[in-house]
């Protein structure tokens, strides 16, 4: 009879309880970094922002008390992150659209598939690499060495996978009844795509778009040896030739430094590059929860 | 009759207009090949530009640990030592903690909304750009670890992995740090195939009077076990290429030791350090060591794309 109800101390419960713990326990570990992380951003980074900070240039390393402030980094990074934009937006999105719309699955397509894939597992280091061999080494920008302009080719690399990808299956969710109506009214191929299947695909493509621009923007790696730093204003378009700066490449650079002042400045370009990538991510998430919201409706 | 063939005559698409059809589609077609032509255009480049180092060292440079721009001596032994060691390691500890939290987010011990938001809290995470997990490693872990190191090396000194008096930057705080970097990848890939289990799969187990922990290890995580694995496979690439919070974290030392207490080295830190300003026979040298990286980093992500196909759930 009592073999019907629950016993505690039978061997099953008790294992059961220990793994159902030992989850638990998995679980706050992997949160705690990043309460962590963002608690420590936000009193140390929050701490450091000022009006100067957004307009100043930051000073040389030194003795210095003041550290200056992150003017062109902050310009350079919004500078290199749209260069990489405009190369990878247009060639993925492309892309995507030859794969979802016109490959009929054959070697081809399988092969851009994998391919894309295994470009998004490539370190990004690597793109670095790349572009300081085809573009810094060879002075091939008009004889610049050092220049925005390969920085934002680097950062293309490593956002072209993620566009490519998003827009394929963002355009393969889109219904086909979609599609032969408008063939069947008689619209070409390409007033089917532009007009109907990219425009009802618009906001998954958008989203995903948004958020490897906000990868983009933190990444470090491709940077540095691509754009280098800089620590003078950016005044015009022939600075993109030159040495730029960015936020992330400083965070690196005085993260190193043996000065406080210049640390300090560190946490607050962490503090503005971590509060508007999480910014755009929880925002697309948000947007995301509501689309699948109002579809199931 | 005559009225409605003329209508049709208009109703024929414009030659121009077919034009812009055939333009479209082809620079679709070219615009996808740019994947293709990237990727062997990255493979070429490195692998000429180190083609001066590969034929003066060979083979040997990857066993070699010198390396000396003075006497033009090179061997990336410490470096790809460093970066197996570091990414097996942090994936070793990655890999129950990730599972285990991907447990606890699919199963229902609390409500689904504090799941959702730690799932998304694990997510977050790995939008963090790993620079900025580097200053943070080197202001917040490192002083919050010390104390920690010098009781590993007291007590443990006589293994060889703690030999070393800690001082500072350790190979030890570069796998915790990458360990916050894999864990939203394991995570994340591991919630999904445990959610693609079918619930017949669970109530089955359920009916027959297997414990909710036996149903787990028995029934879930075997279904999972493919996908799981290629969310493993696929952070084990991402630990080798990491570059920016190992290279604040590791310290940066080119000798050797076995101690995960001391200095150390990965392919992708040396490449930061040193790229820009190495030159001569040094550039060529660091080519070798990135196409070594690169090759490691190719050969793990395409055998996780053959499991995912091979292996992919077929319920």
């Amino acid at each position: 009879m009592s073999s019907l109800y629950y016993q505690k101390r039978l061997s099953r419960n008790i294992g059961d309880k220990f793994f159902t713990s030992l989850s638990v326990i998995c679980a706050l570990i992997a949160i705690l970094p990043l309460i962590f992380l963002v608690t420590y951003i936000l009193i140390k980074g929050g701490s450091q922002i000022n009006l100067d900070l957004f307009s100043l240039e930051p000073n040389p390393p030194g003795d210095d008390l003041d550290a200056g402030g992150i003017n062109p980094a902050l310009i350079g990074t919004l500078i290199i992150t749209t260069i990489a934009s405009i190369i990878a937006i247009p060639v993925g999105v492309g892309g995507g659209i030859y794969l979802a719309e016109y490959s009929k699955g054959g070697a081809f397509s399988r092969f851009i598939r994998f391919g894309v894939n295994v470009l998004a597992g490539v370190p990004s280091i690597i793109a670095g690499v790349f572009i300081y061999a085809l573009i810094v080494s060879t002075k091939i920008l008009f004889g610049s060495m050092y220049s925005g302009l390969a920085g934002g080719m680097a950062l293309s690399i490593l956002m072209l996978p993620t566009v490519i990808k998003t827009t394929d299956e963002g355009l393969k969710l889109v219904p086909n009844e979609l599609r032969y109506a408008s063939l069947g009214v008689g619209a070409s191929m390409y007033t089917t795509i532009l007009k109907v299947t990219l425009p009802s695909a618009f906001r998954s493509i958008a989203t995903g778009v948004v958020l490897g621009i906000a990868r983009a923007a933190g990444e470090t790696a491709p940077l540095i040896f691509t754009a280098l730093f800089s620590y003078y204003y950016i005044t015009g378009f022939g600075d993109l030739f030159y040495e730029m700066g960015s936020l992330a490449v400083l965070i690196y650079n005085f993260a190193l430094e043996p000065y406080d002042a210049q640390n300090k400045l560190a946490w607050a370009a962490s503090f503005i590059l971590v509060l508007s990538i999480l910014s755009v991510n929880i925002f697309s998430r948000i947007l995301a929860a509501f689309t699948e919201k109002t579809k199931r409706v | 009759m005559e009225e409605k063939l003329t209508l049709f005559k208009n109703r024929k698409r414009f030659g121009i207009e077919k034009n812009i059809d055939i333009i479209f589609k082809n620079t679709a077609l070219v615009l996808s090949s740019f994947v293709a032509i990237i990727l062997l255009g990255i493979i070429l480049v490195v692998f000429f530009q180190s083609f001066e180092s590969f034929s003066r060292y060979g083979l040997k440079f990857l066993v070699t640990s010198e390396w000396n721009p003075v006497k033009d001596e090179y061997g990336a032994f410490t470096a790809i030592y460093g970066t197996l060691v570091t990414s097996f390691l942090s994936l070793l500890i990655t890999i129950p903690l990730g599972v285990g939290t991907a447990i606890f987010i699919t199963e229902d011990f609390v409500p689904k909304v504090f799941r959702e938001i730690i799932g998304s809290f694990v997510e977050l995470l790995a939008a963090i750009p790993s620079v900025v997990l580097g200053l943070w490693a080197i202001f917040v872990m490192e002083p919050f670890f010390r104390a920690f190191f010098v009781f590993l090396h007291n007590f443990f000194g006589w293994i060889p992995l703690f030999s070393t008096e800690p001082t500072g930057r350790n190979s030890l705080l570069a796998i915790l740090i990458l360990v916050v970097m894999l864990l939203p990848i394991v995570t994340s890939i591991a919630r999904d195939s445990l959610n693609q289990v079918p619930k017949k799969l669970r109530n089955a187990a359920y009916g027959i009077g297997a414990s909710r922990w036996k149903t787990i290890f028995s029934v879930i995580l075997p279904a999972a076990l493919s996908g799981i694995m290629a969310g493993v496979l696929l952070a084990l690439g991402r630990a080798m290429g990491e570059t920016m919070a190992v290279t604040m974290i590791i310290g940066n030392s080119n000798a050797f030791s076995w101690s995960l207490l001391s200095p150390g080295y990965t392919i992708s830190s040396m490449l930061a350090n040193q790229f820009g300003e190495a030159d001569g026979s040094q550039v060529s040298s660091l080519f070798y060591a990135a196409f070594v990286l690169m090759i490691l980093s190719l050969v793990v992500n395409i055998f996780a794309q053959w499991l995912v196909k091979k292996f992919s759930l077929k319920y």
